[in-house]
């Protein structure tokens, strides 16, 4: 049945759905169903409006009310993030959860913002530009702190490498992030790159930035002070991604196309990265004229987020002519124009003695500003379409106090049974050529093999301050150039840990992430995470969530750093099958002088050992090498000891301080034998490897214990280094020197491998399989 | 052998920044009077006569377009 | 101190690495607006890198009608030196100071490495304080690098020494005969794929070789 529509007859002969309509017609039929939300939920906006929404209102409350938007089967998890904050974890936050993105006090006069978000399912459908307008989302998120943009990394997980769909989306995705960050002129310092079965028919794109600016300059998305100006600048507003709030604009609810009505659109975006460069420059420009008062950036939801957002966090109202928006489609509805996802549009609450000044800016830059409505004292948000309410909420209701759930939690009937089928009784390489066999499978399997391929498709050197990139353990940027302050990024997840055991897998992420930053040689300082999940409603996929967050709150606080932000993606799955739980965790640092930064190859300098810090024990669980031999997932992920990692870290930024350490390399997946490889390669140096006496050479050579960093220190250094260690309760072990001209990798006992043999099996892998 | 030809163009609702950018240099350098400039893809294919509409229909929608994104037309130049 | 303009258009993104080569060469970094016809008595420009227009259409296609390059143009044609880097080089082809064009890469991706270049030229106000034949180490990031022009005009560089920079240890793109820059007839306007401004210190560039192309052209400023 099609219920005959009412409404107003607005200039445009399309009956527009307004608030005195809803008053006059309670019982009218909604579609509230196909736009995602629940008959209570339906029932909770009637009863927070006293009347039915409208067409407009109700586009706003389901796109704000989604999973995306409003966290509501996360929000009583991550709560716990709150409670496991201390008053000196926060000493250094200025923004957290809640903001845009994160905070920190870097020292200096110096702030650092920072954010990893996830753009997953539209990466899928539109592999390029779902990857493009993932960088700029987060892109502009830092800039709506204030800051000024200064690096991205990019977390990809795709499908096994030789599946055929793999290539159509690693291809889409790494020309996307490149083409856009490219031309955006943001250097790309790192990322990661993961092949599982899970993720294929659920790509990952997981995208990270970085932005700085001086303390004084924090902006926050607040629209305060009646009879400030509320400003759209950047792109006009189109048909991108508005596709489930179509079904509003059609006769029937199930959005078929019909005469004269608009046709399902599709749910994706494509980016235009110089209108975003510009816009960027525009933004800084204004904050430097002082004539902001806040700001915000219209990502997921668009107008309705960004309109509802600033007005719930300022201390009033707001009224916006929706008419004057600036558009780019005829015939576009309100319900439509506030749904919009058009890329590259920010939001500004300007002074009207300050308008001129900001139209000037934005007119340099020739980048489109329209005074679309002002703060009002109304504590309402009220849109008009040509003098009609179409819509008028409490803003509070809709940005920040949707539906909260209690999703059912229950571990997984077979979480014993596939911890209980560990690695043991899987066949291991006994004789020596197997070994070296084997290294060499391991050096050129997906998962391991140089990322170069992918990373040689990102600028990392625009705006001149990229001093570590990928491949090293972190990335590394110049903050300040007369001081050389600088800060490093690392983001890290191994899915299968996470699948093992979701609470130890986060703390293994996060270690890795806070080792990674720490080998460098900066001192870590907070924590971003973007969690990707399947279904929440799977109560299965919930207590991975939870146990996930729990794990990882709780190592913040044994590393006393914390998590300034974060991002939740669910629904990662396809039919009943999630992918491997994913909790992507970044962790930032920072470091006073760029210039002590340890690089992560081997140098040519003479006279070097080689030292193996950490303990290594019989650790396969969810192993590389169970993943690439034999195909098994099962048993229980290496121990996180946090209070090492913790020590771990103090080492080494100490002598990095003390100008000890010519090189370090952290382990992780595929052990020693994988981080002596990359040492070599990056550096071009040879080294000759000496197992401890009476060990197990497998073990050693591919166990994936935590908490271990190989280093390289000159032969002199030696014995006030192991001193140090000794000093401070951190096993260290001389595993063998470096043998810069001898262009071999000579391991006793096992193998023997020439330099130019390890990069053809290293870096050729992926061309192999992409090119 | 045929001469076929396929053209694809952004769908309406997509924003076409290289189109936009061609149509804001225009009035800069004088020329005045145009409204807006999409930009496509032409593709000219020359293929054997055994491959029939339906082949070239699937070649297009599955390889040389994104449904998603674009809409495209084939036709065949010379029979 | 000598006055080296850059040019910023809306999508230049290596512009403020030109104007730090510049200065840390020992020159005074000018910063000249795409829609300025105004070049701020300057002595040199350098068009740096960058998607200005975002490339669209074609690269360099729109930017080349900028205001700032018609004096860009003028000034060439008395002698003033101008180097293009990347879009840069890619601008100067399409406003017609240095001949042929740039195409995209030939496996048509993006490439961001570190380049071999050998300095076939040490006679243009750009690489007079390279040794010939030297070997430098340069930051290349693009996707539209592959120089073309036609086989006369490749003959003409050649036998007239115009080929100022040619990829060495292995060619990035497919460019005709490893050309990585070229330069005008009389040496004065010289145009390059690779980014010399991302060469200037090791601890963000592979080397500092590139260094020396902005220290080359305070002497051609002295000595025209």
């Amino acid at each position: 049945m099609t219920t005959e529509p009412v409404g107003s007859d607005l200039d445009h002969g399309q009956p527009v759905d307004t608030v005195e309509c809803a008053g006059l017609t309670p019982d009218q039929r909604q579609p509230y169903r196909e736009l995602g939300l629940k008959d209570d939920e339906y029932q909770r906006i009637v009863r927070i409006l006293g009347r039915r929404p409208t067409d407009a209102e109700l586009a706003m409350y389901s796109v704000m009310w989604s999973e995306h938007c409003s966290y509501k089967s996360s929000k009583v998890h991550l709560a716990y993030f709150g409670k496991t904050t201390t008053d000196d974890m926060r000493a250094r936050m200025l923004a957290g959860i809640g903001e845009n993105a994160g905070v920190v006090d870097i020292g200096g006069g110096w702030a650092v913002t920072f954010k990893v978000e996830s753009h997953n399912h539209p990466s899928y459908v539109e592999p390029y530009q779902g990857a493009a307008t993932g960088v700029g989302g987060i892109v502009r998120d830092i800039m709506a702190m204030g800051a000024r943009p200064i690096a991205v990394m990019d977390q990809l997980r795709f499908g096994p490498a030789d599946a055929k769909d793999t290539r159509r989306v690693l291809h889409g995705v790494v020309a996307g992030v490149g083409g856009y960050g490219n031309c955006l002129g943001l250097p790309n310092i790192g990322g990661e790159l993961v092949f599982d079965r899970s993720y294929a028919g659920n790509p990952l794109l997981n995208a990270g930035c970085v932005g700085a600016m001086r303390v004084e300059d924090l902006h926050l998305a607040h629209a305060s002070g009646a009879g400030n100006k509320v400003i759209l600048f950047g792109a006009r507003t189109g048909l991108d991604g508005i596709g489930g709030v179509s079904v509003l604009a059609s006769d029937t609810f199930s959005g078929e196309e019909s005469a004269g009505r608009r046709k399902k659109l599709p749910s994706v975006q494509v980016g235009d990265p110089f209108t975003e460069k510009v816009l960027i420059e525009c933004c800084l420009e204004l904050y430097r004229a002082g004539v902001v008062v806040g700001i915000q950036d219209l990502g997921g939801a668009g107008l309705s987020c960004a309109t509802s957002e600033l007005a719930s966090a300022g201390d009033g109202g707001m009224h916006v002519w929706l008419d004057r928006v600036p558009l780019r489609a005829e015939g576009m509805t309100p319900a439509e124009i506030l749904s919009s996802e058009s890329q590259e549009r920010m939001m500004a609450i300007v002074r009207p003695d300050d308008m001129d000044a900001f139209l000037r800016v934005c007119d340099r830059w020739e980048v489109l500003a329209t005074e679309i409505g002002e703060v009002t004292e109304t504590g309402r948000l009220v849109i008009t379409w040509h003098g009609h309410v179409v819509v008028d909420v409490p803003p509070r209701t809709v940005a920040h106090e949707g539906p909260v759930y209690q999703r059912p939690v229950e571990r997984p009937a077979d979480q014993d049974a596939l911890r209980a089928a560990g690695p043991e009784s899987l066949t291991r390489p006994s004789t020596p050529r197997e070994l070296r066999e084997l290294l060499l499978r391991m050096v050129s399997s997906p998962n391991l093999a140089s990322k170069r391929w992918v990373t040689e498709q990102y600028d990392r050197y625009v705006r001149g301050n990229s001093v570590l990139a990928q491949p090293s353990d972190s990335g590394m940027v110049r903050v300040d150039e007369e001081t050389g302050r600088g800060v490093a990024m690392s983001t890290d997840c191994n899915g299968r840990y996470c699948k093992l055991d979701p609470y130890i897998g986060a703390q293994l992420a996060l270690a890795e992430a806070y080792r990674n930053v720490a080998t460098t040689g900066a001192t870590p300082l907070a924590v971003t995470d973007c969690m990707n999940f399947g279904s929440p409603e799977d109560p299965g996929v919930m207590w991975q969530f939870e146990q996930a967050v729990r794990g990882l709150a709780d190592g913040c606080r044994e590393l006393g750093i914390p998590v300034t932000g974060g991002n939740v993606s669910f629904y990662n799955q396809t039919g009943e099958v999630a992918i491997l739980p994913t909790p992507v965790v970044g962790v930032l640092g920072v470091i006073d002088d760029v210039g002590r930064r340890v690089p992560t190859g081997l140098t040519d300098e003479p006279d070097q050992t080689l030292l193996l810090l950490g303990d290594t024990r019989d650790e396969f669980g969810g192993s590389e090498w169970a993943h690439v031999v034999h195909d098994h997932l099962g048993g229980v992920p290496p121990t996180v000891d946090l209070a090492r990692e913790r020590l771990l870290g103090e080492v080494l930024v100490a002598a990095s301080r003390a100008g000890m350490l010519l090189a370090a390399h952290d382990l992780s997946e595929g052990g020693l034998a994988q981080a002596v490889v990359e040492s070599c390669l990056l550096g071009s140096v040879g080294a000759r490897i000496v197992l401890p006496e009476g060990s197990d050479p497998f073990v050693q050579l591919f166990s994936e214990s935590a908490g271990r960093v190989l280093v390289a220190v000159s032969n002199a250094v030696v014995p006030a280094f192991t001193e140090m260690c000794a000093s401070r309760g951190l096993p260290l072990t001389e595993i063998g020197i470096a043998t810069p001209e001898s262009g071999i990798l000579h391991i006793d006992g096992v193998a023997t491998l020439g330099l130019d043999e390890l990069r053809d099996a290293w870096e050729g892998a992926l061309p192999a399989l992409f090119d | 052998m045929a001469r076929v030809v396929v053209d694809v163009m952004p769908k309406p609702e997509i924003l076409d920044p290289q189109g936009q950018a061609v149509a804001n240099a225009l009035p800069r350098l004088g020329f005045t009077g145009v409204g807006s400039v999409r930009q496509g893809k032409h593709f000219e294919l020359e293929v054997d006569d055994d491959v029939d509409d339906a082949t070239l229909a699937r070649i297009a929608e599955t390889f040389l377009v994104n449904p998603v994104i674009e809409e495209w037309v084939v036709r065949r130049v010379t029979p | 101190m000598t006055k080296i303009g850059v040019i910023t258009f809306p999508g230049t993104l290596d512009d403020a690495d030109a104007a730090r080569a510049v200065s840390s060469a020992g020159a005074d970094a000018v910063a000249l607006w795409h829609a300025d016809a105004d070049l701020r008595g300057v002595d040199a420009v350098v068009v740096p890198g960058g998607f200005s227009y975002g490339d669209y259409l074609r690269c360099g296609a729109i930017a080349r009608f900028a205001p700032v390059m018609g004096e860009v143009i003028a000034g060439a044609s008395k002698g003033m030196p101008v180097l293009g880097i990347c879009n840069g080089f890619q601008i100067l082809c399409e406003a017609g100071l240095l001949p042929g064009a740039l195409l995209r890469n030939a496996k048509l991706h993006f490439v961001c490495r570190d380049q071999w270049l050998r300095v076939d030229n040490t006679e243009t106000a750009w690489t007079s304080r390279f040794d010939r034949d030297a070997e430098i180490l340069v930051p290349l990031k693009n996707i539209d690098g592959r120089y073309i022009a036609d086989k006369s005009t490749v003959d003409r560089l050649e036998g007239e020494g115009r080929v100022v920079f040619r990829y060495v240890h292995g060619n990035p793109n497919g460019s005709v005969n490893d050309i990585a820059g070229v330069c005008s007839a009389n040496g004065r306007v010289v145009g390059l794929m690779p980014h010399p401004e991302h060469a200037i210190a090791t601890l963000t560039g592979p080397s500092d070789d590139g260094l020396d192309l902005f220290r080359s052209v305070l002497d051609a400023v002295v000595n025209p």
